[in-house]
């Protein structure tokens, strides 16, 4: 086994509210090894944007490392971070905000690299903003205009140029296609196993859409309210989701085919319950369909059930 | 249908003469990626679309056997909200902040209030709808900010439907939602739809949206409907409309396990300068010389009608 490339121990991000403490991290442990990729799937308020961002330290954490190629980062000073920023980027969620609206197209994709001082030569730093546009399929007329011209899939790919300038190892996407239309959506993916081919890249993939991660995973982890509730490789996922969670996000999953079509679909009831001072016991439990008294009772953890494939739940004790 | 925006220095070509029909009680879904006018659509039937901009050139709106685009603004105003509706897009954003729910809708209750109800009694249907909803009915006094995504998509589904009306149109209804909570709004949709009796028009990009909810479906591109039919025609017909293919062709499927998707290529046309010919040739792997210059005529299979010179002369 190689060792991997970044790796969480019992991360948590607690965030001080007036009502309590909102647990949006709780005990997360994932390692990604070098060149493949990890998706993280939940609904919206289930703290995987969180996640992304302790782990580049956009956050800090309130408990837990954050082991990058071996060493701690969270102990780190603010030089010796900015020197492994380098090799950590990040795509963030929504193409419309990300981008500053008075910078043209290669400013862009050129600040990264003039932050860190890595091309001072202009001429050299031109062909680099080049060769970027070039890697990710951006035309290079589009050299001196203003994201607010460019449409979705093209500012995603602004995006996608600026997160790689540095040549980084490591990048979390954070929702990168779920602002995007499908047809562009797939471009997109299919563009960033490209470069994951390419570069040699390592990706978190941050969704809330379980179709989406499937063909660029390698292995997912479902959240629920903080904590991990399954995490297995993608193909025995789809094959064989364990966690109640995981079936009904499965379920949830408009097909596109009319087989499906009369099938009664079991849809889970209410909403993500608040991250507020948490219930002890299974945080899912107000909402599944198998919930018992002993779901109730602490002392839940991670089973790895097979091979790789690891879940939290009562049923599979 | 035509319908252009006037700007300024350019004249924008949003819809290009379609057709469509939508019986009673049924569900059409309209299914195109942004750009492709399905929303100038929708406005246009309800005759929003921005004044002095948009403009309908040509054509006919026929709801109920009148014409609406020659129809009166004040009667217009009895049309909208009362007899056909919209669900917009975003909840976030088509609430009013500083109304409480249950304001919004006693407003479009009150606006249309045509029997004379008293006050109690308009009150007692603003209760019975958020219920219908699944909203509790306590909540009304309480503004959006306090309700989630999903619950704000709700209560814009409730004022829609506050009504009766004989005519929803939902523009992305869910697009703004997660998936579990798009399933519980889409279901509770279709629910209230067979139970009031109304007919649908539900715009979305999703073709798997459309395949769990619609009878009948409209591709767009470019403004213009590349291919229609009922239900069965679009998803196990045997010719399609390249578009329609590389729709389907984006989607990742869950029951294959295949490494690449197989999108198209190149992005929409720019609406001021729509390509010559057929619209869809610069993107189309299955381009011929005639699609650079001559418009392909409607070829029909019965019910399914597609806009494509490739399958017409393969079909002849």
């Amino acid at each position: 086994m190689n060792m991997p490339l970044i790796q969480t121990k019992n991360l948590k991000k607690y965030f001080r509210t007036q009502k309590g403490d909102l647990h949006a991290v709780d005990n997360v442990n994932i390692d990604i090894n070098k060149g493949k990729t990890l998706g993280v799937v939940g609904e919206s308020g289930c703290g995987k944007s969180t996640l992304g961002r302790v782990i580049l330290r956009l956050l800090e954490p309130t408990f837990g490392e954050v082991i990058y190629n071996g060493n701690d980062i969270i102990h780190l000073n603010q030089k010796q971070m900015n020197n492994i920023r380098q090799k950590m980027q990040i795509i963030f969620q929504d193409p419309y905000a990300s981008l500053n609206p008075r910078m043209t197209v290669s400013e862009i994709i050129a600040e990264p690299i003039k932050v860190c001082k890595i091309i001072k030569d202009k001429e050299e730093l031109n062909q680099r903003v080049f060769d970027l546009m070039k890697i990710v399929g951006l035309d290079y007329r589009f050299i001196n205009t203003y994201p607010h011209e460019m449409d979705g899939g093209r500012r995603q790919r602004i995006g996608i140029a600026r997160a790689l300038a540095l040549n980084p190892e490591f990048i979390v996407c954070d929702e990168p296609v779920s602002a995007l239309d499908v047809s562009i959506q797939a471009q997109i993916l299919n563009l960033m196993m490209d470069l994951q081919e390419d570069h040699g890249l390592t990706y978190m993939f941050i969704t809330h859409d379980l179709s989406v991660v499937k063909h660029i995973s390698d292995e997912i982890m479902v959240m629920y309210l903080g904590q991990c509730v399954e995490k297995a490789p993608s193909e025995e996922l789809f094959a064989n989701p364990l966690h109640p969670y995981t079936q009904a996000l499965l379920d949830a999953i408009p097909i596109a085919s009319l087989k499906e079509r009369d099938k009664l679909r079991k849809i889970i009831k209410g909403e993500v319950t608040s991250p507020i001072n948490p219930k002890p016991g299974c945080r899912f439990a107000s909402r599944c369909f198998h919930v018992t008294a002993e779901c109730k009772n602490d002392g839940l953890g991670l089973v790895e059930v097979s091979q790789g494939h690891y879940v939290s739940c009562i049923l599979h004790k | 249908m035509k319908v252009i925006y006037k700007t300024d220095s350019d004249t924008i070509c949003a819809v290009n003469g379609i057709d469509l029909i939508l019986d009673k009680e049924q569900t059409l879904g309209i299914v195109g990626e942004t750009g492709a006018g399905k929303t100038t659509t929708a406005l246009s039937i309800l005759r929003l679309l921005p004044q002095d901009i948009g403009e309908i050139t040509e054509g006919q709106i026929i709801f109920e056997g009148k014409d609406l685009i020659s129809a009166k603004e004040s009667d217009m105003r009895k049309v909208r909200g009362e007899k056909i509706s919209m669900i917009f897009q975003d909840p976030m954003t088509s609430l009013n902040p500083v109304l409480t729910v249950g304001q919004q809708l006693y407003e479009a209750l009150e606006l249309h209030n045509t029997q004379n109800k008293s006050k109690s009694q308009l009150e007692a249907r603003v209760d019975e709808m958020l219920e219908l909803v699944g909203i509790p009915k306590n909540r009304k006094r309480e503004y959006p900010h306090q309700f989630s995504g999903g619950m704000k998509q709700r209560v814009v589904i409730a004022i829609a439907l506050a009504c009766s009306p004989v005519l929803v149109i939902a523009d992305e209804p869910t697009t703004a939602l997660d998936v579990t909570i798009q399933a519980q709004v889409l279901a509770m949709m279709s629910e209230l739809k067979n139970k009031l009796g109304m007919s649908m028009i539900l715009i979305t990009h999703d073709l798997g949206v459309v395949a769990q909810n619609c009878d009948k479906v409209a591709i767009m591109y470019a403004g213009e409907i590349v291919e229609n039919g009922i239900i069965e025609d679009i998803f196990e017909g045997v010719n399609h409309h390249p578009y329609t293919e590389g729709l389907f062709g984006s989607i990742p499927d869950l029951t294959r396990s295949t490494k690449r998707l197989n999108p198209i290529d190149g992005l929409m046309p720019d609406p001021i300068n729509l390509p010559a010919g057929c619209t869809f040739h610069p993107r189309c792997p299955k381009c011929m010389d005639i699609c650079r210059t001559k418009k392909p005529e409607p070829f029909s299979f019965g019910s399914h009608v597609i806009k494509c010179h490739f399958v017409q002369n393969s079909n002849q």
